[in-house]
């Protein structure tokens, strides 16, 4: 009966759950399979094969790939050292590597955008030493540049966390019954990540795929991502039905890609928090 | 020793990835001219420009209002979901967890979009909306921050203290409060950064002139970047430092105990 009773102070949680999470995606489903005057269609769900939104689709998988595969290549080694280091000092390096996390999303691509400007500092320093400047900004490498710079600690925390739940004695019986750096590597430390890594290309990808701020600011209109499109379809065209609709297929690509890691990598506990 | 100094240079590589982009920002809020690369001298010049900027200012306090205020009532609301989602049959609390994670995995601009449809239906968009969009996506943090103190705390404590006679809310007050203030109040702090960090929810859901700080970076970026920019970014990494210095190093930080 007392049990009863707690549960219900969960009750105000399941109503703003209802009415903020629950009724605003019913909202955007409604939205995506309807015409302006209310009637049924799947014109807006299925315009994403329209050359534009299909470019644009392909672009932003091909650019959050990408930026999950350098991430990824980055953040194992770094883990794999930041673990192998005194116990003392590790905590506060730790803490160095997820600071930059920590500072606000739009002045981290502000910083690059300067930094990468045709004037900016990586130019001139280039310049100095006598080599040709890079031309970058406004292309989609400077914003697969900004965006590995913005997803690079959420993927670091979760492998390192991985990491560091690997104990000791499970690598010296390996080493004791002969097994070599290779083979423990691949067979001990590999798998016993991989929850932490499935987190983190989830963590990574997800927000690279439907990022559109770093694309916009970045890319200077150039680099259309499917975020972009959506974006404009509800910011400057007004038109909430196409915008949904191309929603509706990013949620369902979203939702696949995470369907897809989780089915590899089993629920560990290894999140980021 | 090759291998160590190998790791050394690698370590420092990613750590000036991480941040040279920062270093340059601080630097050049206290240059003494236009230019993003020549140094003109130190001046605070940029600081005062950004203290009389009154739209600045504004978005500032707008930013602190919608954070502080969105980490106090998710923290509330949060923290007796959390307790009631304890009591909960093993089946309910997976489903409660399970659509906690929502807002947390959806795409911010499905979240933000989402949000928008809902308010223009049903009402005018302005400083409450982002407010209530906040709070709905700050309340799962605080959900995930006390759930894990509420499974260590020791229930045999308080139900020992209700059969000697306590009331339910003494008890709670004398025996698990205490327990779960720690996850309560990194809870709290992690809303609070979140709320701090957003871009893209709030950008859909605000109304016509009201500004965060990251919408009135992203409106003014496309205009150009002004060096007062630079000034605002240097204080608002020095708050970033010391609120996550607190969290890491401060009374409610988690220690772990490394095995």
């Amino acid at each position: 009966m007392r049990n009863l009773k707690r549960q219900l102070l969960a009750g105000p949680y399941i109503l703003w759950m209802a009415g903020f999470i629950l009724l605003p995606v019913l909202m955007i489903l409604y939205y995506a399979f309807t015409a302006t005057g209310g009637n049924f269609t799947f014109l807006n769900v299925s315009s994403i094969t329209f050359s534009v939104h299909l470019k644009a689709l392909v672009l932003s998988l091909k650019l959050g790939l990408i930026c999950t595969v350098i991430c990824l290549a980055l953040s194992y080694p770094l883990a794999m050292i930041l673990n192998s280091m005194k116990a003392k000092s590790q905590g506060f390096i730790v803490f160095i590597f997820i600071l930059p996390m920590w500072m606000n999303f739009m002045l981290r691509i502000l910083a690059w955008r300067m930094l990468l400007s045709n004037n900016g500092i990586i130019n001139s320093l280039l310049g100095t030493f006598g080599l040709p400047g890079i031309d970058i900004l406004n292309t989609p490498t400077a914003v697969v540049f900004c965006m590995v710079y913005d997803f690079l600690p959420f993927m670091i925390l979760p492998i390192y966390n991985a990491m560091s739940r690997i104990q000791p004695d499970i690598i010296e019986a390996a080493r004791d019954l002969g097994a070599g750096s290779l083979i423990i590597f691949f067979k001990i430390i590999v798998p016993l990540t991989m929850s932490g890594v499935v987190s983190g290309i989830i963590m990574v990808f997800v927000p690279a795929l439907t990022s559109f701020a770093v694309s916009d600011l970045l890319g200077g209109g150039k680099v259309l991502l499917i975020g972009n499109v959506i974006e404009q379809a509800f910011m400057q065209e007004y038109n909430w039905n196409l915008g949904s609709g191309l929603s509706f297929v990013l949620m369902i690509f979203v939702i696949a890609s995470m369907a897809l890691m989780n089915s590899r990598g089993d629920e560990n506990g290894t999140g980021v928090w | 020793m090759l291998r160590k100094s190998a790791q050394r240079i690698y370590l420092f590589l990613i750590f000036l990835f991480l941040y040279l982009p920062i270093v340059v920002l601080i630097v050049l809020s206290f240059n003494n001219s236009k230019s993003k690369v020549l140094w003109g001298g130190f001046t605070l010049d940029w600081y005062k420009k950004l203290f009389s900027n009154s739209a600045i200012m504004e978005a500032f306090s707008t930013t602190v209002f919608i954070s502080l205020a969105s980490a106090v009532i998710a923290t509330l609301l949060g923290t007796l979901a959390a307790l009631g989602i304890d009591a909960m049959k093993k089946r309910g609390q997976a489903v409660m967890l399970g659509a906690t994670n929502i807002p947390l995995l959806n795409a911010d601009i499905v979240t933000g979009i989402s949000m928008m449809l809902l308010f223009v239906r049903f009402t005018r968009l302005g400083i409450s909306t982002v407010l209530i969009a906040h709070i709905t996506f700050n309340i799962p943090y605080v959900i995930l921050n006390v759930l894990p103190k509420l499974k260590q705390s020791s229930r045999t404590a308080y139900e020992a203290a209700l059969d000697l006679g306590a009331a339910p809310l003494y008890a709670f007050r004398k025996i698990i409060w205490p327990q779960i203030l720690p996850g309560v109040l990194s809870g709290f702090l992690m809303a609070m950064t979140m709320s701090l960090d957003d871009f893209s929810v709030t950008y859909f859901t605000k109304g016509a002139g009201i500004n965060t700080l990251s919408t009135m970076i992203y409106t003014e970026m496309r205009k150009g970047i002004r060096p007062e920019m630079y000034a605002l970014s240097t204080l608002l990494f020095l708050i970033a430092l010391i609120l996550l210095l607190f969290m890491n190093f401060g009374p409610t930080a988690r220690k772990e105990a490394r095995p």
